[in-house]
């Protein structure tokens, strides 16, 4: 574990090492920018338009997104038509911070990792664009979703495609602020409003992490790009500490960004927003930017193990909580929040690894970016038909009302929990493998944390799967007034009519779980996707110590099914309860869980209080000692002056003695000094 | 005659003129008392220049009686004017520029 100094760079820099150079865009690689302008424009068009622009508002910020989309899918086709290790272009568009040594500019690189993050952007980001057109359908503030949405694009694109550090902080606060704006996009609730400004501030935790990372790297190299760093930290020009404190900086913004503990209780409650936000933004990109940040940074972490360990460490503890938490919510959309928080921390866990693990995680994140954004918008799509009911004890049965929603529901679930051939099956697998390859004590530990990872994520996305859509019906239905209530309540305001939703919404959810369940196929079989990323994150050797991978691929498997079939006897077999039962009625384990095992309590306690009695102590400084200080000077002196001023009576006697009086004293000084 | 006495004179008649502008209420008296003082000064002056044999003393006293004389016009004008006004000579009575 705690390998030593010369040890950890003497095996690092010759199999990483070389310099990082990028090639100058030309041909498709001049379009580029294309990527990040046409969202930018819709954006703009829809933010400065208007409600002249609300008409066809969801048109012009779908269709710029679908460009975008486009536009990566030619920068990508020419991408794979140069060879392996020529795949890497660095576009310049202008200077941004021109200060004497300090040059900073705004360029573009191209290179397997970020053609894979913008495919996924845009191509999700299309997807959930047709879908808002539905869900938002009776929303009067459709134009400004769509251009929160665009906004929201351009800046996670900025964000993966900069060159240098600077310009993916720009990107990064960006998606920031877009997340923010939509998650308070219903800010007339008071609990959305508290949600966006709590993700705020705790992604400002890790945002000043990342800036002191880019501060160090300005004060050590002179530069922020991406090439001078890389090819700094691989030649062994930064010492071990300041590569190691570079690395958890780095760390500790992608914790902030990715909900990674202890930065993870925004997550949940981000879940405020529009349900298309939950999953373009919160589930499917903007949350996997920490890891995105942290395999784009391999270089930095390849020569740092206890940065490593630290990354090991949180993916681990990340993704138990989610596990666990996401066991004990009764709400869809909370259950789904923590499955991200801890499918994230699988994506840690991988990337964490090192060589061995940085397309694995890429890989996850890709099929989760599948996986995941298909469960939301199922659960949007459930949400949408149940009245804006989001508590899974109200439903039940669906699956007779709501056919495709169940079906790619059905899917995306199959594929969370692993069970083959759907493609959380193969990236999960393989990190668990992985992870027992590693070897030695620690090895075993992370998979054995993995693995009991799958098997809770299986019980609670079962759980989530039959009460949403097997079951009694737990709803009060017009059509089942006979069964429900014998003697007939009338139609009441509860009375729920759960109806398949439009075509708008269903396509992209059948897009997805296509994409749910080929993904992980065409990722990992046969390493297609490690092949295609290697020149980035470097080649692994493929060394196995431990377990062997049939063995691993059997005992989570085992384990998955195991979580399934407890979920089954406890919610199929057994009756659900519309209420939920009580903290008395349950474990301790489950209060805990409900309770988000006190990570809020403990915010609460450790920051909010302090900070609140902290803040309360400055304003009795500052009104006492600072104001006091002030004010009594001035009052000193006012009170002087006032009593200087009745030395002035107006008699003319008292002017002439005074004048007697200083003709003496300078006549007599006068004397003294001539005489004396 | 030595000429000590006429210093020892005109310190006398500047003393009483001092007095005089400190202690009266009276305008007129306390302008009187002005024009003491500025003889005793020139008096002096003329004593010194007496003494020491040049004429400075002379020429520096005749510039005082000059002043002195268009001082009286405008301070006699003033005294008139806060008479006529005010119905009083006395200089206590004119204490408007006070706090």
């Amino acid at each position: 574990m705690s390998a030593g100094l010369p040890t950890v760079l003497a095996a690092a820099t010759p199999e990483h090492g070389g310099p990082v150079h990028y090639a100058a865009a030309s041909g498709a690689f001049s379009l580029t920018w294309l990527l990040i302008v046409l969202p930018l424009a819709g954006a703009a068009v829809l933010l400065l338009g208007g409600r002249r622009t609300d008409r066809f508002g969801h048109i012009v910020g779908t269709l710029a997104a679908a460009a975008s989309f486009v536009v990566g899918l030619v920068v990508f086709f020419a991408l794979v038509g140069k060879n392996g290790d020529e795949r890497a272009f660095s576009q310049h568009l202008f200077a941004w911070v021109p200060v004497n040594d300090f040059q900073v500019d705004v360029g573009l690189l191209v290179d397997q990792l970020s053609i894979v993050f913008v495919l996924l952007i845009t191509g999700v980001g299309t997807l959930i664009h047709i879908y808002s057109i539905g869900y938002m359908a009776h929303d009067p503030n459709r134009r400004k979703f769509f251009a929160y949405m665009n906004l929201f694009l351009a800046s996670m694109l900025l964000l993966v495609l900069g060159n240098n550090f600077l310009v993916l902080y720009a990107g990064w606060e960006l998606v920031g602020l877009s997340s923010f704006l939509l998650i308070k996009f219903w800010e007339y609730k008071p609990a959305a409003a508290t949600a966006a400004n709590k993700a705020f501030y705790m992604n400002r935790v890790g945002d000043v992490g990342l800036a002191l990372a880019i501060m160090f790297m300005f004060a050590t190299l002179g530069s922020t790009n991406y090439d001078d760093v890389f090819t700094a930290a691989a030649g062994g020009v930064l010492g071990y500490g300041i590569l190691t404190a570079i690395a958890l900086l780095l760390l500790l913004g992608a914790c902030g960004k990715s909900g990674q503990f202890p930065l993870q209780a925004w997550l949940p409650d981000a879940m405020e927003g529009p349900t298309p936000i939950s999953a373009l933004i919160h589930a499917a990109t903007m949350v996997t930017a920490g890891v995105y940040l942290i395999a784009r940074a391999a270089p930095i972490f390849n020569e740092t193990q206890a940065a490593r360990t630290v990354v090991l460490i949180i993916g681990a503890v990340t993704l138990v909580i989610g596990c666990v938490i996401g066991c004990a919510y009764d709400d869809i959309k909370k259950v789904l929040a923590y499955s991200t928080v801890s499918q994230i921390g699988y994506m840690f866990l991988a990337v964490g690894l090192g060589p061995a693990g940085y397309a694995l995680g890429i890989a996850h994140l890709l099929a989760h970016g599948f996986f995941k954004a298909g469960l939301f918008l199922g659960s949007g799509s459930v949400i949408h038909a149940m009245k804006d009911e989001q508590d899974m004890r109200k439903y039940g049965g669906l699956w007779k009302y709501m056919k495709v929603t169940w079906v790619t529901f059905g899917l995306g679930y199959l594929a969370i929990i692993g069970l083959p051939p759907f493609s959380g099956f193969f990236t999960k697998d393989k990190i668990i493998e992985t992870a027992f390859a590693k070897g030695g004590t620690s090895g075993t530990i992370y998979g054995l944390v993995a693995l009991l990872g799958a098997g809770i994520t299986a019980f609670y996305m079962t759980r989530l799967f039959l009460m949403t859509f097997h079951g009694k019906p737990r709803w009060e239905s017009t059509s089942r007034i006979g069964s429900a209530d014998p003697a007939g309540t009338p139609e009441g305001e509860n009375a729920q009519h759960p109806h398949e939703s439009p075509a708008t919404m269903t396509l992209p959810m059948i897009v997805l779980a296509v994409g749910s369940v080929a993904a992980g196929a065409l990722f990992i079989v046969g390493g297609t996707l490690s092949d295609f990323l290697a020149p980035v994150l470097g080649h692994h050797a493929g060394e196995h110590h431990g377990l062997d991978p049939w063995v691993v691929t059997l005992l989570t498997l085992v384990v998955s099914v195991g979580g399934l079939a407890g979920a089954f006897l406890r919610y199929q077999v057994r009756p659900v309860a519309a209420v939920a039962p009580t903290d008395a009625e349950v474990s301790p384990l489950t209060v805990a869980a409900r309770h988000d095992l006190y990570a809020n309590t403990f915010n609460e306690a450790a920051f909010m209080i302090p900070g609140n009695y902290l803040t309360r102590f400055l304003v009795w400084f500052d009104k006492i000692i600072v104001d006091g200080l002030v004010g009594g000077t001035a009052a000193a002196i006012g009170g002087l002056s006032g009593r200087l001023r009745r030395t002035q009576t107006g008699y003319v006697r008292t002017y002439a003695l005074s004048m007697l009086g200083g003709t003496i004293l300078v006549i007599g000084a006068l004397l003294l000094v001539r005489v004396g | 005659m030595n000429p000590a006495n006429y210093l020892v004179l005109s310190g006398l008649l500047f003393a009483i003129g001092s007095v005089g502008v400190l202690v009266r209420r009276n305008a007129i008296v306390v302008f009187m008392c002005v024009e003491l003082m500025l003889n005793a000064v020139n008096l002096s002056l003329v004593t010194f220049s007496r003494i020491h044999g040049n004429l400075e003393g002379q020429v520096i006293a005749f510039f005082v009686m000059v002043v002195a004389a268009a001082e009286v016009v405008i301070g006699l004008a003033i005294i008139l004017t806060i008479f006529r006004t005010r119905r009083s000579a006395s200089i206590d009575d004119v204490n408007l520029l006070k706090y």
